[in-house]
């Protein structure tokens, strides 16, 4: 156990923290301002990897490849929320499950009819190849740094986004109360749209960035998305605050917490602890705080 | 004789806005207690701490001198303390006589029966049945409740009261919204259970609340500016001046 | 009830009963996985189509039966008379604690923990190495019933079918229970039956152990037809199966269930002994049903 490692897990924890991040504010953001589930927001991120490999294949650009595969996940994106989501935002949510459920499950099967069901091979970027010293004891990978960086970026840029701008002041006047922006004159319809196309290309980005790192295959982000509402759940459905602060605990915990409790527990209960902590965690929050940490009353 | 409800000092808050403030009242046994004030005085907050639904930031509630304070909403409906809601409040996928059912297994403490019938259960029809024939609306029984016109959910929402069999009635506005012929019909039903129910009445209709209160308490912006006998708030000088020009036809 | 659901339900029995007859297993194979997976249909829809309470982790009862009758056999116990009790005993005992938490939000909560924690019993799954992780392992030795193994499928058959006419039989009198009325009022209307002096948590937690239970069951049957356990039979895939089981028929009717889930596998061996992407289409069929039949209860089940 050297100070590097465990400065190494922290970083990883944060990245973890950090994609998870990107996955809980779509799922947050659909929720507070549309009153909608979305269970094919993990296909998102499925999506935005496999994209980022098909178009960096077509071109040596690894910039032009990442914006191929973001717009190609924005158009996505709009003809579902167009085709399919619209008509369920009447509905209750146990239909809005079961379509967005469907769709995930015909994404998974469309993605392995493409490409087949082998892990698909995506290189990085060339110019993020290498490590860094961080540390006398630490090489950290300059492409998790870059993640890092990218992830902060666009969580930034959310923040921007809502803070500053027209869109962002009715997307936040929707996830308050909604019934008050349909009486401001705002087109609701193109609201949500945009609200459903960003949580989409956050997801995705997602996927791009985890792509190299993670096996490319039918169904990544399918384990992330549970996560993802787990961290949802835990910071209050609704509350991006709760989301950013939820998920980076989630990370850091899940991540030590691979480390340290088979050191505790032994290799088979260490284990399953490991893979049962966030949920854990999860009921306590909700035996404490029903509504999450941040979270108001539901809607 | 102590009073059956006790507000001692309520108080309520939202914010910088006070909504209740140091509200005390009573309600003695077996009267029929209005509570009148403009809109947005504060009646349903009230309404609202003594079912515990909004709980009071500071102040006591007693029911038969006992503190009710900390019991929560099913806890104080044990005691009897029954509310009829404005806006009627019943379970849409049960027909009539299945709704006025559920306050009786509630009365009875029968809702962990898992075998037998409840429609079969002779006993519990029996009560359903002359709940609804108080209300007239027993030839509605078998009726889905979501098809009930507005003036028969209201019927229905009192049905239910009663077969709570409450202790106090609170009713929150039960004339609001209805016709001239409706209005007459529900405060003729009301002043026949004069006597069988206390109720707590909050109430815009002023001539209704003169013919049905035994007493009345006047509040206005939050606080009680007046309570006593139907001739005594008549002829009170605060009551005069702040209904003065907003007498509801 | 239409009579013609009776109808519909009689000639599902009758054919039920007669299939082993004509000697085909792969068919006497095909109603067996209808009757386990209408059992477990059956159970979400108490909570589904009754009580409101949308559950998405589901499967992880089922699963969990699976196990209990996978892990029995190694402890050198095969009577069936202890394996279901187990079964339905450890999944209820899951259920339980899940229940308590997950009962205590509402709505989308409600949906999103549920989700969880059957992810986190799948991963508890996956995890336990001696039981060979994700793999899975090969059942150890059937359930007896008496001399009978019940992975013969004839046997295991008839048991079910009798074991789903009394899961039916039973939940048929709980909802027209005063119990069920309870429940059904708690999905109405919450607030005002609280307000008449009934909170509708410790009902709606007894529904969903019980509920648990029944699900054990079919998985420990599951463990049976297929002779393999596995994680994959918690998955939240068939969790989400599960629920579609449930309003393929119509949700809260009970027999609908138990038709949705014999529609379901049936359309599951057309379409995957038609192509190799059979999920995909599955997948379409599940949208193409949500958006143009609306759903009988949605007011109701609005969160």
């Amino acid at each position: 156990m050297t100070a590097g490692l465990l400065l190494e897990q922290g970083f990883n924890g944060i990245q973890f923290g950090l994609v998870l991040f990107l996955m809980a504010v779509g799922v947050t953001l659909a929720f507070g301002v549309m009153n909608v589930i979305n269970l094919a927001h993990g296909s998102m991120l499925m999506l935005g990897a496999y994209l980022i490999a098909a178009s960096a294949a077509k071109t040596p650009s690894f910039l032009l490849a990442f914006v191929m595969a973001m717009l190609a996940v924005a158009v996505l994106s709009a003809l579902l929320e167009l085709v399919i989501m619209r008509p369920l935002y009447v509905r209750g949510h146990l239909d809005q499950v079961l379509a967005t459920f469907g769709v995930s499950i015909a994404l998974n099967e469309a993605v392995i009819m493409i490409w087949g069901r082998e892990a698909v091979f995506t290189p990085g970027p060339s110019w993020l190849d290498g490590s860094m010293r961080l540390a006398p004891d630490l090489d950290y990978p300059v492409y998790r740094l870059a993640i890092t960086a990218v992830a902060i970026a666009a969580g930034i840029a959310l923040w921007l986004m809502l803070a500053k701008t027209r869109l962002g002041m009715q997307i936040r006047a929707g996830a308050e109360k909604r019934e008050v922006i349909a009486g401001l004159g705002v087109n609701i319809r193109l609201l949500f749209t945009a609200v459903f196309v960003i949580s989409a290309l956050l997801a995705a980005l997602g996927g791009v960035m985890l792509g190299p790192l993670l096996a490319v295959q039918s169904g990544m982000g399918d384990p992330l998305l549970i996560v993802a509402l787990a961290v949802v759940v835990i910071g209050g459905v609704g509350s991006l605050r709760g989301a950013l602060v939820a998920s980076i605990a989630v990370g850091l915990i899940d991540t030590y917490g691979r480390m340290f409790w088979p050191q505790l527990l032994g290799s088979t209960a260490g284990n399953i602890m490991a893979n049962a902590a966030v949920y854990v965690l999860m009921a306590m929050v909700i035996a404490w705080r029903p509504a999450g940490l941040f979270g108001r009353h539901a809607h | 004789m102590s009073a059956l409800l006790e507000v001692r000092e309520a108080c309520k808050r939202f914010g910088a806005l006070v909504v209740n403030d140091r509200v005390s009242l009573t309600v003695q046994p077996g009267e029929v207690h209005a509570l009148i004030g403009p809109n947005g005085a504060g009646k349903s907050c009230l309404i609202g701490a003594i079912t515990g639904e909004l709980p009071h930031d500071s102040g006591e509630i007693r029911f038969r001198s006992e503190r009710i304070d900390h019991l929560p909403v099913h806890r104080r409906a044990r005691l009897g303390i029954v509310r009829a809601y404005q806006v009627p409040q019943f379970f849409g996928s049960l027909s009539v006589r299945g709704n006025v059912a559920i306050p009786e297994i509630a009365r009875s403490r029968s809702a962990w029966r898992l075998w037998r019938s409840a429609a079969a259960d002779e006993k519990l029809q029996a009560v359903a049945a002359e709940s609804l024939r108080q209300m007239d609306l027993e030839g509605s029984g078998a009726r889905p409740s979501a098809s009930l016109g507005h003036g028969e959910k209201r019927e229905l929402e009192l049905a239910m009261s009663f077969a709570a069999q409450p202790q106090l009635l609170l009713l929150d506005e039960p004339l609001a919204g209805l016709g001239m012929g409706d209005r007459e019909r529900m405060v003729e039903r009301l002043r026949a259970l004069k006597g069988r129910y206390v109720m707590l009445l909050v109430e815009h209709d002023m001539e209704a609340v003169f013919s049905l209160a035994d007493r009345i308490s006047v509040m206005v912006a939050g606080r009680i500016i007046a309570s006593g006998s139907a001739a005594e708030i008549r002829s009170h000088r605060d009551v005069r001046a702040a209904y003065l020009g907003e007498e509801t036809p | 009830m239409p009579i013609r659901v009776y109808v519909i339900l009689g000639i599902l029995a009758a054919a039920a009963i007669a299939v082993p007859f004509f000697g085909q297993p792969y068919y006497t194979k095909l109603a067996v996985r209808m009757a386990i997976f209408a059992l477990a249909a059956l159970s979400l829809d108490l909570l589904v189509g009754y009580a409101g309470l949308v559950s998405f982790g589901h499967a992880a009862f089922f699963g969990l039966g699976c196990y209990a009758a996978g892990v029995l056999p190694m402890a050198g116990v095969q009577s069936a008379f202890i394996v279901f009790p187990a079964a339905a005993l450890l999944a209820a005992s899951v259920g339980a604690l899940t229940g308590a938490v997950s009962l205590r939000a509402s709505g989308l909560y409600f949906i999103f923990i549920t989700l969880a924690f059957a992810q986190m019993v799948f991963y508890i799954a996956q995890g336990l190495r001696m039981l060979s992780g994700d793999d899975g392992f090969r059942l150890p030795a059937p359930t007896l019933l008496g001399e009978l193994p019940l992975t013969n499928p004839t046997v295991l058959l008839y048991t079910m079918l009798v074991a789903l006419a009394a899961a039916l039989w039973m939940c048929h009198r709980l909802v027209n229970s005063h119990f069920g009325q309870v429940i059904q009022a708690a999905r109405d209307n919450e607030m005002k039956l609280k307000a008449l002096g009934l909170p509708a948590y410790p009902y709606r937690l007894a529904l969903y152990t019980l509920a648990a239970a029944l699900a054990g069951i079919a998985g420990a049957a599951y463990a049976n037809l297929t002779e393999f356990v596995a994680p994959a039979t918690m998955s939240w895939v068939l969790s989400g199966e599960l629920l579609f089981m449930v309003i393929l028929g119509a949700a809260g009717t009970l027999v609908g269930a138990i038709i949705g889930a014999v529609v379901f596998v049936g359309l599951e061996q057309i379409l995957s002994a038609w192509t190799e992407h059979w999920l995909f289409f599955l997948g379409v069929l599940l949208v193409l049903r949500v958006l143009l039949l609306p759903q009988r209860l949605q007011a109701l089940l609005r969160a």
